[in-house]
């Protein structure tokens, strides 16, 4: 394989303009920056941050098999029927031994292929846990910049590691198919209690009443008290019937967003958690990286392994020496 | 696991050919080779494997067709990669390819041609050998 | 048990504690363990003991008698040879015809046409998506005119003619209706086949056209046709072949065909049709691949299966309803490109096993077809294949031979037994149709193929020429080009036949026939009379793509 090519021969500020202007190959070529951390990444990302907070970012999830894929498929036909623009991200399961994906999404979603206010990218999760990948929050933050309207991450699907989700969106629609003997499905806590939308798709199949039954009765149980009571539609994802009302539902919900307030205290929610994020990544970062192939770093775990010290100890140490460090090098520059 | 640098290659079949068990297993291999794979389908136009191949930044375009109409359609598919400015892309076809028409594909720009009883981990190592990443 | 298989039992036991001890700890086999290519295992030795309580007229019978095991004639190929019926076309239907007249004058007793992808897929050959395709795997056929020229000279009262045509059938089987009604001949006299099975193009061939619904639909309109007014006609070809040559096993194989088979038997009843009203003329198509054995008890096992699926399930009660009648291919994706004459000894092979098999016709393919199209001369050899093996080999002169073999039958129970799983895993699921929307069958073809492939590479399975027994320099062989020109000239003429037609005609046909699609009117007659007036396939099947919709796949890998 050739060695990596220093990050690509577009610069920095040209790279931010076109992704503004909306050029695809810019767009498409900075999320692999992300997806690969290069840290020309960050540097673009950071000029392009101003631009971003205005798409209406909308996650859908749901189990393997309720139909998410050609949902995404006939919300993006309804919204451009709008006018709006679309973006798409598709995340799919990256093999824990192979680290290899088969992205398997695109394929579903032709109809949009050629539309050029379409853009769609698939994503593999790459060992990230949470229904997306590390990179998702960052890639949707691109499209943004770029002026996409709609942004719609589907994410994996697997079931309840699906919280990852509610951080980066603003509503998010939870799939559901049809009872097929798995009543116990639609009840399992925690991915019920973050869905702003619930959809039982291919509602052509015997038990699709019944399931908006069950959800409901189940959003009656919710003792919350949320302003905002999820509605719970059905759609049939490949006719299309139904998705018409289901778009008006999202619009309302942004509408709803914006006017409480809630979009702004999202904003606020999201911003705080980000920077953490963030900071914690650079933290442990430069930690790792004064310690990574230290002999006394090896040896404190060998230590930790035979019962001579203890982690936490070891970790205290560890940490205060790396303050201790950094300090002095300020002051050094300081004085310097 | 490591979440560094991913081999992204789309497997298409150009044109009406609906011949998919090469492209799919081939797409098996490459995937259980660590990359990350993107299977279009079948007909597909030039723009659309074009399309895909900007929005996916794929390092690899793999072109399946055994019928015989890749005389037409690959002259078109590198036409068109060129002026999205994606040149970089591998492009590497299999399929049904008479040897008499490799030398005109290379000549637009097609890498290699892995023919009938090319063995999987040939086709991996190739891409591993040839991708600019 | 029986005396006689106590004795044997005993005497087994003594040759494998004596004489095969013995042996194996001087000479150990070539491999731990032995099966066949859909991995059944394949012991060292059958002997009475694997047919042991085994009432032979219920489950091997008599040929032409239920479960049909061993064939659905009494007198087979005793009374008349199978059908040599070589699947050929390409470029423009003037090159086609000259094929044909070749193939016949050497002793082809049927014909078998090859569409080019536009064709199939319903697209004319001027049309944009069809640019580059244009004769390349078939014969072009935009219209009425080029199905004249197709089948000119050809007495369509005397030969047969089976049309590997799916989405379209309706539309080519009208042409051909057509042209005989321009040859004096009748509807009535006509005999052949259209495939015309839609179920496995979602599943493994690719050129579907329509969703599953209005396909349907066309089928059993094509069925209701067929039944009332061409009664010696084929009215689908339920086919295997392309399921396996997309990498399933063989007991799948049996099992997807049957599956479809069953769901098109299932829909024409819905429709309105009474299962004996249609059912004789039902029939399958099937690949001879490698494993020599096992593909012999494979079509054995298929013709019981499908038997009692008749029989039991449907409850057919004419016993030609019962009868499963079927095609062969030899298996073209074990052609190899490296050493393409090792492709004579294969097909010979294949070959051999079709009939040993009981098929009622075969093709053979040509040497050079992993390369390209055949030439004259390779498909020539093809047919003296066949031609040798009737003539020369003597094992058409009794009905089915290796009947009794404690091996043959034991793999016809095992594949038999494994296909019926399938089946039933597939009834819970809802049927073939809903198995495929939802990718199952898509699904284990993949697994099976690339398992195959992995094998291949690991040289866990030979294939000669490919992983072993290679040769460095290859030697160059001549393969068919087709003429790069006979797009061009299809396309003029084409123009021209759309210039010189009565247009009106046209339009008020393709008019009548939205009317009817949208409607619930058989599409057939509607169908033959725009073929008449010289309507395009493009045109009639743009007319329904209109009405119908475009299927799109719920693919995966």
């Amino acid at each position: 394989m050739k060695m990596p090519a220093e990050t690509e021969a577009l610069s920095d500020n040209a790279l931010v303009d076109e992704v503004l202007a909306g050029k695809r190959r810019a767009l498409a070529r900075l999320i692999t920056m992300i997806e690969n951390q290069d840290p020309a990444a960050v540097d673009t990302l950071s000029k392009l941050y101003k631009h971003t907070g205005r798409a209406h970012i909308i996650g859908i999830t749901g189990p393997p098999g309720s139909g998410k894929s050609s949902l995404v498929t006939k919300l993006t036909t309804e919204y451009r029927k709008r006018g709006r623009t679309v973006g798409i991200i598709c995340v799919d399961p990256s093999s824990p031994f192979t680290g290899g994906a088969l992205l398997g999404d695109r394929i579903r979603m032709q109809e949009h292929s050629l539309d050029d206010d379409v853009f769609m990218r698939s994503m593999g999760t790459r060992g990230h846990l949470g229904g997306l990948a590390r990179a998702t929050s960052d890639a949707v933050k691109a499209i943004d910049a770029s002026g996409k309207n709609v942004i719609l991450v589907e994410t994996v699907g697997a079931g309840q590691s699906e919280v990852e989700i509610i951080e980066i969106a603003h509503t998010v629609l939870l799939t559901d198919t049809p009872s097929t003997g798995d009543d116990i499905q639609a009840i399992k806590a925690g991915i019920m209690e973050i869905a702003d939308i619930f959809v039982v798709n291919k509602m052509d199949l015997a038990g699709a009443d019944k399931k908006v039954l069950e959800i409901n009765a189940m959003l009656d149980l919710d003792t919350s008290n949320r302003s905002w009571r999820p509605p719970v539609l059905m759609t049939n994802a490949r006719t299309g019937e139904g998705v018409e009302e289901l778009v008006d539902r999202l619009e309302e919900h942004h509408k709803y967003l914006k006017e409480s307030g809630m979009l702004e205290e999202k904003g606020l929610k999201r911003s705080r958690e980000e920077l953490r994020d963030i900071m914690e990544l650079r933290l442990t970062k430069e930690l790792m990286s004064a310690l990574q192939g230290r002999k006394e770093y090896e040896a404190a775990i060998h230590r930790i392994a035979d019962r001579d010290e203890d982690p936490y100890t070891v970790a205290q140490r560890l940490i205060a020496e790396f303050l201790a460090d950094y300090q002095k090098k300020k002051k050094v520059k300081r004085d310097v | 696991m490591s979440s560094s640098r991913k081999i992204r290659v789309i497997i298409a079949k150009p044109g009406l050919d609906g011949h998919d068990r090469g492209a799919k297993v081939v797409a098996r291999a490459l995937r259980d080779a660590g990359m990350e794979v993107i299977y279009t389908g079948l007909r597909q136009t030039p723009e659309m494997i074009v399309r895909a191949a900007v929005d996916e930044a794929a390092d690899v375009v793999g072109l399946s067709i055994l019928s015989g109409a890749h005389t037409a359609l690959f002259p078109r598919i590198m036409e068109l990669l060129k002026k999205e400015g994606v040149e970089n892309v591998l492009v590497i076809a299999g399929g049904i390819i008479p040897e008499d028409d490799i030398p005109e594909l290379k000549k637009v720009g097609i890498a290699e041609v892995f023919g009938p009883g090319t063995p999987l981990n040939e086709i991996v190592d190739y891409i591993k050998s040839n991708v600019k990443l | 048990m029986c005396d006689d298989d106590v004795n044997i039992l005993e005497g087994l036991k003594k040759w494998e504690q004596g004489l095969l001890k013995d042996t194996l700890s001087k000479f150990p086999e070539r491999e731990k363990e032995f099966t066949t290519l859909s991995g059944i295992p394949v012991k060292r030795l059958y002997t009475p003991l694997d047919l042991a309580d085994r009432d032979y007229n219920q489950v091997q019978s008599y040929p032409g008698e239920y479960p049909f095991t061993r064939g659905v004639q009494p007198t087979m190929y005793r009374g008349r040879f199978w059908t040599m019926r070589q699947y050929s076309g390409f470029a423009a239907a003037k090159d086609t015809n000259e094929r044909f007249k070749f193939l016949l004058e050497q002793g082809q007793t049927g014909l078998s046409v090859a569409f080019d992808l536009p064709t199939q897929i319903g697209y004319d050959s001027d049309d944009p998506l069809a640019r580059g395709e244009v004769g390349k795997v078939g014969v072009a056929v935009s219209s009425l005119a080029d199905m004249e020229v197709l089948l000119d000279s050809i007495p369509l009262d005397k030969v047969s003619t089976s049309m590997t045509i799916n989405a379209p059938a309706a539309v080519l089987l009208a042409m051909y209706i057509a042209v005989a009604e321009k040859q004096g001949v009748a509807m009535g006299k006509l005999r052949g086949t259209i495939q015309n099975d839609i179920l496995k193009e979602y599943a493994a061939r690719g050129t579907y056209i329509y969703p599953p619904r209005p396909s349907m639909r066309l089928i059993t309109d094509t069925f209701k046709f067929c039944s009332k007014n061409l009664p010696l006609w084929n009215m689908i070809s339920i086919s295997g072949y392309h399921i396996r040559e997309a990498g399933s096993t063989a007991t799948q194989e049996v099992a997807f065909t049957l599956a479809n088979g069953i769901a098109y038997v299932q829909a024409a009843i819905d429709a309105g049709l009474d299962v004996d009203e249609f059912a004789s003329r039902l029939s399958f198509f099937f690949g001879s691949h490698s494993d020599f054995f096992e593909e012999v008890a494979k079509f054995r096992a298929a013709r019981r299966l499908w038997a009692e699926i008749m029989h039991e399930r449907f409850r057919a009660k004419n016993e030609d309803s019962w009868k499963m009648r079927f095609h062969t291919q030899t298996a073209g994706c074990t052609l190899t490109a490296q050493q393409p004459d090792n492709n004579v000894v294969r097909v010979t092979l294949q070959a051999l096993q079709a009939v040993l098999g009981g098929t009622q016709s075969l093709h053979t393919n040509s040497r050079d077809e992993a390369l390209s199209l055949p030439t004259t001369e390779s498909v020539q050899i093809a047919l003296r294949t066949q031609q040798i093996i009737a003539h020369e080999t003597g094992v058409a002169d009794t009905v089915d031979p290796l009947a009794g073999s404690y091996f043959v039958e034991s793999l016809t129970d095992q594949i038999e037994a494994k296909a019926r799983q399938y089946i039933e895993e597939i009834d819970k699921m809802g049927g073939a149709t809903v198995a495929i929307e939802r990718g199952y069958i898509q699904r284990e073809i993949t697994d099976s193929a690339y398992d195959f492939q992995k094998r291949v590479d690991s040289k866990q399975r030979i294939v000669v020429g490919v992983n072993k027994f290679t040769v460095d320099e290859e030697q160059k062989f001549d393969y068919m080009k087709v003429n790069p020109a006979a797009e061009t000239e299809q396309v003029a003429r084409l123009r021209k036949l759309r210039s010189t037609r009565n247009n009106s005609a046209v339009k008020k046909a393709l008019s009548a026939l939205k009317t009817a699609a949208k409607g619930e009117t058989n599409l057939l007659p509607i169908i033959i009379d725009a073929v008449r007036a010289y309507a395009t396939i493009g045109e009639i099947c743009g007319v329904l793509r209109d009405v119908f919709g475009e299927y799109r796949s719920p693919e995966s890998v």
